[in-house]
């Protein structure tokens, strides 16, 4: 079978590591074009090492490339901003499919493990964030089991794996990861916080989510994470639970009070996760790189499996 | 160019963390009115996080921020009400909304490297036109030089004033003067300085002192030293030894020394002073909102909270990772099992 052609427009941390996976990994998808905006990056160099057609004139260079007909998918790796630009462009062919890594939304969340075969059918596919990658399957893996009222989420990252988009623009992290724990783990109200850390050498990435739901069978709840965390490994090999599930019951006599929700009780899952990258492009500290582009990867391999039926 | 003395209360932002972020609102409001009455020149209010800190990482709030903001401003006669934002915890939604309760004069704070997730930030604030300053915390972890030119990636956004905010507690007196210094060096002389110390070391009112003498001009200090570990600079000892340097100043030492007794001793859960806990924060260099954080985990866990400070400096957390220190215990904890 002849691998689907798609495009990686960003050569950033993010571009350049979906590049490399596509390259190393993937029996389904054979990466045409690397498209980014500054010739001396070096992401592209990395890619002319590779073999790997490059553009440096962004969007607009890559339509006019002789590839871009034979291109289905097209992953976007810039910022949210040039996302909407790219999306101007790009949407015009409808024989196209975006996988959207930046924290635009456009399209409809996805998270492989949670609703990978709910939107596959949509032109616009919004990957959310590397935080949401990692935890929102958590979130809806205590739902799959219970109510989850809230669903609060820590991303610890290494300084060095952020680059100058993600730094610009914190906001939308928190912003999107704040929405897809809502509109994809299921929780009533999501909250997501990041923190660079700065170490050298630089730490692993480290993923902690809380969630207060109904009360349940505590050993429900845990297995129904285990099985979680091993349906993301199969993507992400550095996927692992750092710690055994915590439990605290919040009693109705001392609630806490969460802002949109008021007082309330129940239980409280602890669940602290760390994820190791796979040294593609960043070194293995760079979980967070790993965990987006591999759920893009994982996204766009299903999109390909489904129309082949 | 000489800056005038600006006294900054923050008894009801990093005072938070010493009665896990539970004020209630009269209690905001009798506590911001005596400041007001002082003359303190800003009264700083939020969750000890800054605005929607409230979390099960760092604790829920007894209300929301702007439950504790609504109709502050109206009520002070002298002091400018002020907030505070963590990028990556509040946005400028959160920044905005804070505006509309009458919040003139934010600062946004980021870990001593990571500057460059601020400009963002101290553009919007400035765009609403608000007084900005940017607050470089756990300034103990890098290098003066270095920090000063974190510091001009915030001028460079705007700021109008940066602090170097010792969270930690860990700075000694040199290394202070070094840090402002640098800031001079590199700074534009209209950018005002900050100082905003932790008291882990007792050094407290002596380092925002030696800030002074170096050209910070903004001084943080609360009532009591209402604050995470240690506290901070006790605001009512700091302008003691202000009047007795003969510096001048609006606020007013009487009604300071009442407010911090009257008001704020009752009320500190665990005492906040230099103990085995907080000296080990200010010796170890962790962030001072750890502490309370690190003796539940200890309690539950059935450790020590030195070991487990010393192990969360050791594994070099900054602020915000309040969750590690849970992972922290539970490792402390299997190997203690395994020993």
């Amino acid at each position: 079978m002849s691998k689907t052609k798609c495009a990686i427009i960003g050569s950033g941390n993010i571009g350049t590591d979906l590049m490399i996976k596509i390259i190393r990994l993937s029996e389904t998808l054979e990466v045409a074009v690397l498209v980014g905006i500054d010739p001396e990056s070096d992401g592209l160099a990395r890619a002319r090492r590779m073999e790997i057609d490059t553009c440096h004139t962004g969007v607009d260079g890559l339509i006019k490339m002789p590839e871009w007909k034979e291109i289905k998918i097209i992953f976007d790796a810039t910022s949210a901003r040039a996302h909407q630009y790219n999306w101007d462009k790009i949407q015009a062919f409808p024989d196209k499919k975006m996988i959207d890594l930046t924290p635009a939304a456009i399209g409809p969340y996805l998270v492989p493990t949670v609703n990978l075969n709910e939107h596959l059918d949509v032109s616009n596919l919004n990957m959310v964030t590397c935080g949401g990658q990692a935890t929102i399957p958590i979130v809806a893996a205590v739902n799959q089991v219970t109510k989850v009222h809230y669903g609060e989420i820590v991303a610890s990252i290494a300084s060095k794996s952020a680059g100058p988009g993600t730094r610009a623009n914190i906001d939308e992290f928190t912003e999107t990861t704040s929405k897809a724990i809502e509109d994809v783990g299921g929780a009533t109200r999501g909250k997501a916080i990041i923190v660079l850390n700065p170490a050298e050498p630089p730490l692993v990435m480290r993923d902690t989510v809380f969630t207060l739901s109904e009360s349940a069978d505590q050993e429900a709840i845990r297995e129904s994470i285990h099985k979680m965390v091993e349906d993301v490994k199969a993507y992400v090999p550095g996927y692992e639970l750092h710690q055994e599930v915590q439990f605290e019951e919040i009693p109705e006599s001392n609630p806490v009070f969460i802002e949109g929700l008021g007082h309330c009780h129940g239980l409280k899952t602890t669940v602290l996760l760390k994820v190791e990258g796979a040294g593609h492009y960043l070194p293995a500290y760079a979980g967070n790189l790993d965990i987006m582009t591999s759920a893009a990867r994982a996204t766009a391999e299903q999109v390909i499996a489904q129309q082949s039926v | 160019m000489n800056h005038k003395i600006y006294i900054q209360d923050v008894t009801l932002r990093d005072g938070m963390h010493a009665i896990r972020h539970q004020y209630s609102k009269e209690q905001i409001q009798s506590i911001a009115l005596a400041l007001d009455k002082a003359k303190v020149d800003a009264i700083e209010i939020s969750h000890g996080d800054g605005l929607a800190g409230g979390s099960f990482n760092y604790g829920f709030g007894a209300h929301t921020d702007w439950e504790w903001l609504e109709g502050m401003k109206d009520q002070l006669q002298h002091a400018k009400l002020t907030t505070l934002v963590l990028p990556g915890i509040a946005t400028i939604h959160d920044l905005k909304k804070a505006r509309d309760l009458g919040v003139e004069s934010v600062r946004i704070a980021t870990h001593c490297t990571e500057a460059d997730i601020a400009p963002q930030h101290i553009e919007a604030a400035k765009k609403l036109g608000m007084d900005v300053g940017g607050f470089l915390m756990m300034s103990h972890m890098n290098k003066p030089v270095k920090l000063a030119q974190q510091a001009k990636i915030m001028e460079d956004a705007g700021a109008d004033c940066i602090y170097v905010t010792d969270s930690a507690g860990a700075l000694l007196m040199d290394g202070v003067a070094d840090r402002i210094k640098a800031f001079k060096d590199i700074l534009k002389p209209e950018t005002e300085i900050g100082i905003h110390c932790h008291h882990n070391l007792s050094l407290g009112v002596a380092n925002t002192i030696v800030a002074m003498q170096h050209g910070a001009n903004r001084l943080d200090a609360s009532l009591a030293g209402m604050g995470a570990g240690a506290g901070n600079a006790p605001l009512e000892v700091l302008v003691a030894v202000l009047n007795k340097m003969h510096i001048s100043h609006n606020s007013d030492v009487y009604q300071l020394m009442d407010a911090a007794d009257d008001l704020i001793r009752p009320l500190q859960l665990r005492p906040v002073r230099v103990d085995r806990e907080t000296l080990s924060l200010g010796y170890a260099g962790v962030y001072s909102s750890f502490l309370l954080h690190s003796e539940r985990a200890a309690q539950k866990y059935g450790l020590d909270t030195r070991e487990i400070l010393e192990e969360l400096g050791k594994r070099n957390m900054v602020g915000g990772q309040e969750d590690m220190i849970v992972d922290v215990a539970l490792d402390m904890l299997r190997s203690k099992n395994e020993a």
